[in-house]
């Protein structure tokens, strides 16, 4: 029940806002919020409380949902950001009521990907995702949004198109849609490579893995700061879980074959990013280069595989999905007072934005992976696991590590420490709703940075019976 | 103290509370800062006192699946307890002597809330039980150190010097993570009674580059060869900071690394003959750097540098506990020698020493307390420094003679350096422009404070070895002579070096000048770090993002696009614009798509 209620509840919450956003446009935000914070509340509930999720298999449910422990921190995820996306475009004034709506409309889709167990549903929701986040890059985006919303409509569909191809051949040939009821025993010997490579077609683009990369900066730096938290915080996400849910269960033995592949693309994820991100001189482009860093440890945890590896890769997708929206966010805040992104124009921004600024530099240290703080236990046992599955290749991650302190450090040298342009003298530090919107990701950081067993403890189980089928467990 | 033995944890809680409720009701605590600052450290000397001969211990499961895990522990045994009393003293002494120094400024409740988590950062390393709990105070300790060079972040020099201490232990610091993989993946466990219990199973190989990798961090974070150039520049931060993190506390967690970990180092000859080597080079090549520094502040970082590298070099020929006992009486008069400069900049307005002169007729408590710091560290008797050094440079002539000699040369450049400074700041005639005033007493005091320690550690050497189950070294007499025969001929050629508030050494002629700038510039080390590691890699990260990124990769991928797209309109018999062509291209998508899916599953 409470599963079905996660998705219908934004939904239902969508269409409302549409229609009292026609009757009282200054309404729509506080019924967003006011659904968005609901179904936070029902997310906190199915995670805490099993036996709220414990969905019968019966004729009265019309479709097949299921919640374990890679669903459960993904939907937590996206409860989170659902609502720190409404606050964060709380000032919006084109079309509020559609922004909102989209907004709603995005969070259930993502539900639904994460709490699918009918593959059909999982690709129709997986789908369902682009058009929200097309038009909220598409109309509510900066200068050339609509090239870039464009750019990520087509290149996902293309990879999302050939993991449709992947499904129906795992459909037709095992006669069996649920997830649930798959395993490697099902599918035809013969079918094992061609079905893992064509989802992973999918799932690659989505995460991105390195070179399917590049649509990524192109739509952060174009789309709305709601846009931007979404795609960072949960959007790259179905890429990683979609990985762990079907590509490496269906196809372990094509998933080993392609480890090693996998790691050299993750690590050169991982220093390629933290290069490009080194020399862009617009905020948001180095954030989202960041992503493609970031990521790049998840792809290689779980390359590496070992259960303890794979649980890594959930814990350094949620750091991310904390870590990387709090930095757009931020983004999105200053340039909503200077108009401009670019590094060279801004400095010293820590005396005229204390509050802003002091958020700043711990998103930033966050970002590096500094213990204590979200990013560092996912980094460490990824390193740690790694060094027995791939040895020195760690050096070369460790070198990521550095350059990733090199960009990051660099972001806050230029932007909020250094001399103080005089323009920039009077600029008002974040209001209460602004601040607000940082809370949630703040505490969630923190609580994930010391205490990573909350999430790891949940994707335990399922990460040991993922490993124990690709034979590393 | 027995409830503070079982509850050792508080050392960490408490700052932690402190530097919360700082940060969110800074405005309502304004001039009471400090003093509920002080609540951290003054539960490390407790702790530390409690514990002296072995306190509490335990830990949790912090992250794992089934039986692998990371778990996360503190043990206070008698090194932890040491180092605990070493930075509750200091940064009680710090803290107290930053209310005047710092008042006024409108940072003043954001320093302290740095200063207390930089105290729970530190009490964390020192009491951990394991190599991630360590590590987790140890970047802890380092991002503090990061946000208090960069206090004064709107200065220029501040803010990159801020970075640049930061990514330089970065490099050790990444280094160190890699020998924690290597200790996982040997032994399956971070914690350190397990690795060091079973040293002896591991191939040696294993344990050379695990010990060589923790090495490499301690080097970034101790500021050895050649990763020192972070701390010249770390002066920008705040004196009294400067006085805890950069020369008493932070700095010295490089050695209290190596000697937490001393049975991997015990077991290979080649991480203790790096530790040796680096840790006398650095102990030589720093204290020339320091002796024509003409700000005071330089004079004492370069000093640090050095007297680590002593600490190493004890490190390097197994001394480890002579090591220790040297970073004790170190701790002591370099931040009592810290603070005194402090003091002479809060009292004369500049911390060049060409501007200076006659401070001791006007700030007599400061010349006092310097003096004493300095004849510390030059290791004159009956001060602290006299016994340390004097194990440092016994065990290392006995081990490797080549090392101990050059400690000796070392020792013979400290006594110039230091006597050089003194002479420059507190003597001669006062060539300064402000009206010179001494420091109220909240300064002055902890001057005397640690003047004391600096005057009477010497006699807890055997203490501390007897905490760290180890014995006490015999004062070796003829050694001892030597060296302060030395230090005293260092000292005097220092003082006639400064003759004439410095005019000496411009009169000198133009060769030596010459030399002289470049040794004052680090032997132009830093230009060399520049040009070959931070100036390559910036234009790799351009060419890798034009010429890789956007030309190559994206340029593939946009120009499949358009490939696609005329294809499309060309399939289509159309050339109307984009949304057709992009409708056409999607159906001819499906339809192709359908058609290969219902052949593969025929």
């Amino acid at each position: 029940m409470t599963l079905t209620a996660l998705i219908a509840l934004p939904l239902m919450g969508a269409g409302l806002v549409l229609i009292v956003g026609r009757v009282r446009p200054s309404s729509a935000r506080v019924l967003a919020l006011a659904t968005a914070s609901g179904s936070l509340l029902l997310t906190v509930l199915a995670v805490t409380l099993p036996a709220a999720i414990s969905t019968p298999a019966s004729a009265a449910v019309p479709w097949l949902l299921r919640a374990d422990g890679l669903s459960l921190p993904l939907i937590g995820l996206t409860g989170i950001l659902g609502v720190v996306a409404i606050l964060a475009s709380w000032g919006e004034t084109r079309r509020a009521a559609s922004h909102f709506a989209l907004l709603l409309a995005l969070q259930s889709a993502v539900t639904t990907v994460f709490l699918a167990d009918d593959l059909i549903l999982f690709y129709v929701a997986w789908e369902a995702v682009l058009i929200p986040m097309f038009f909220l890059i598409g109309v509510w985006g900066h200068e050339n949004r609509r090239q870039a919303a464009m750019k990520f409509f087509i290149y996902t569909f293309a990879g999302s198109a050939l993991m449709l191809v992947g499904l129906l051949v795992v459909v037709f040939t095992t006669g069996e849609v649920r997830m649930s009821a798959l395993t490697a025993a099902s599918l035809a010997p013969g079918t094992h490579d061609l079905v893992f490579w064509l989802l992973v077609a999918g799932f690659a683009v989505k995460v991105p893995v390195f070179p399917l990369h590049t649509w990524l900066p192109d739509a952060h730096v174009e789309a709305p700061v709601a846009g931007s938290i979404m795609l960072a915080g949960v959007l790259l996400k179905m890429g990683g879980y979609g990985l762990l849910r079907l590509a490496l269960p269906l196809a372990p033995e094509a998933a080993r074959a392609a480890a090693p592949l996998f790691a050299t693309l993750g690590i050169i994820g991982i220093v390629y990013g933290a290069f490009v991100a080194l020399a862009q001189t617009d905020l948001k482009r180095l954030v989202a280069y960041s992503s493609v860093a970031h990521m790049g440890f998840v792809v290689l945890a779980i390359a590496i595989g070992t259960p303890l590896a794979l649980t890594a890769a959930m814990l350094g997708m949620i750091a991310h999905g904390l870590t990387a929206p709090l930095l757009f966010l931020l983004v999105g805040q200053l340039q909503d007072r200077t108009h401009t992104r670019e590094l060279a124009r801004l400095g010293g921004l820590m005396r005229p934005l204390p509050g802003w600024g002091t958020v700043f530099v711990f998103a930033s240290l966050a970002s590096m992976g500094l213990p204590g703080l979200a990013g560092f236990p996912g980094e460490l046992v990824t390193v740690l696991e790694g060094y027995g599955a791939f040895g020195w290749w760690m050096v070369a991650v460790a070198g990521g590590i550095v350059l990733a302190g090199a960009y990051t450090l660099r972001a806050v040298r230029l932007v909020a420490f250094g001399p103080l342009p005089a323009e920039w003298a009077a600029l008002p530090d974040l209001t209460f709703p602004e601040a607000l919107a940082t809370v949630p990701l703040v505490l969630g950081i923190v609580v994930l940075g010391v205490w990573p067993s909350l999430v790891a403890d949940t994707v335990a189980p399922v990460a040991s019976s993922i490993a124990h089928a690709l034979g590393v467990g | 103290m027995s409830v503070l033995r079982t509850l050792p944890l508080v050392v960490v809680f408490v700052p932690v509370v402190v530097a919360c409720l700082l940060a969110v009701g800074g405005r309502f605590v304004g001039r009471a800062a400090p003093w509920i600052a002080l609540a951290g450290p003054l539960f490390a000397i407790g702790v530390g006192t409690a514990s002296l001969d072995g306190g509490a211990s335990g830990a949790v499961r912090w992250l794992g699946v089934g039986e692998t895990a990371v778990r996360l522990g503190y043990h206070v045994d008698g090194l932890a307890a040491i180092m605990l009393l070493v930075v509750g003293v200091v940064s009680v002494c710090v803290i107290v002597f930053s209310i005047g120094y710092m008042r006024g400024d409108r940072g003043y409740v954001r320093y302290f809330a740095l200063i207390s988590l930089f105290t729970a950062a530190m009490a964390g390393l020192v009491i951990a039980s394991d190599l991630v709990g360590l590590f987790l105070g140890w970047e802890l300790v380092g991002a503090c150190s990061f946000l208090l060079i960069g206090f004064w972040y709107e200065r220029p020099e501040a803010a990159e010097a801020a970075r640049k201490a930061f990514m330089v232990t970065r490099v050790g610091d990444a280094a160190m993570l890699v020998g924690m993989a290597v200790l996982w993946r040997a032994t399956g466990t971070l914690e350190l009674d397990a690795i060091l219990g079973g040293v002896g199973a591991l191939a040696p190989s294993v344990v050379t580059v695990a010990a060589v990798c923790l090495l490499l961090g301690a080097v970034g974070k101790s500021a050895q060869f050649p990763l020192h150039i972070w701390l010249p520049d770390a002066m920008e931060g705040p004196t009294p900071v400067s006085a805890l993190i950069h020369a008493a506390t932070m700095v010295a967690a490089g050695v209290f690394l190596v000697a937490r970990t001393w049975p991997l180092f015990e077991a290979s000859p080649e991480a203790r003959l790096i530790a040796l080597v680096l840790g006398t080079v650095t102990a030589l090549g720093a204290a020339t750097i320091a002796l024509p520094q003409t700000d005071i502040k330089k004079v004492l970082a370069y000093s640090t540098i050095s007297q680590l590298g002593f600490m190493f070099a004890a490190l390097g020929v197994g001394a480890w506990p002579v090591a220790l006992f040297h970073l004790v009486t170190h701790a002591a008069f370099k931040a009592l020698l810290f603070l005194s400069s402090g003091s002479v900049i809060h009292g004369s307005g500049t911390q060049d020493l060409r501007e200076m002169g006659d401070l001791r007729s006007k700030m007599p408590i400061t010349a006092t307390a310097w003096i004493i710091g300095g004849l510390a560290l030059a290791g004159i008797p009956p001060t602290a420094g006299f016994f340390s050094k004097d194990e440092v440079v016994a065990s290392v002539l006995q081990a490797a003679p080549w090392a101990g000699v050059a400690l000796l040369a070392a020792s013979v450049l400290t006594g110039a350096y230091v006597a050089r400074a003194t002479r420059l700041a507190f003597f001669g005639t006062a060539r300064g422009a402000k009206e010179v005033h001494e420091s109220q007493w909240t300064m002055t005091l902890p001057l005397l404070v640690l003047a004391v320690a600096a005057l009477s550690l010497g006699l807890a050497g055997p203490m501390i070895a007897r905490a760290l189950g180890a014995e006490s070294e015999a004062l070796s007499l003829g050694i001892a002579a030597v060296a302060v025969g030395l230090a005293a001929a260092g000292a005097i050629g220092g003082w006639l070096l400064a003759a004439d508030g410095g005019r000496r050494e411009q009169a000198l002629p133009p060769a030596f000048a010459r030399m002289w700038g470049m040794v004052r510039n680090g032997y132009g080390f830093d230009t060399l770090a520049t040009n070959v590691a931070v100036r390559p890699i910036a234009k790799l990260a351009r060419f890798i993002d034009e010429a890789v990124d956007r030309a190559a990769i994206d340029g593939f991928v946009e120009g499949l696009a358009v490939a696609v797209r005329r294809a499309g309109a060309l399939l289509a018999g159309t050339m109307n614009g984009d949304g057709q062509s992009y409708t056409a291209l999607l159906a001819v998508g499906v339809i192709v798509l359908l058609a290969v899916t219902v052949w593969l599953v025929r």
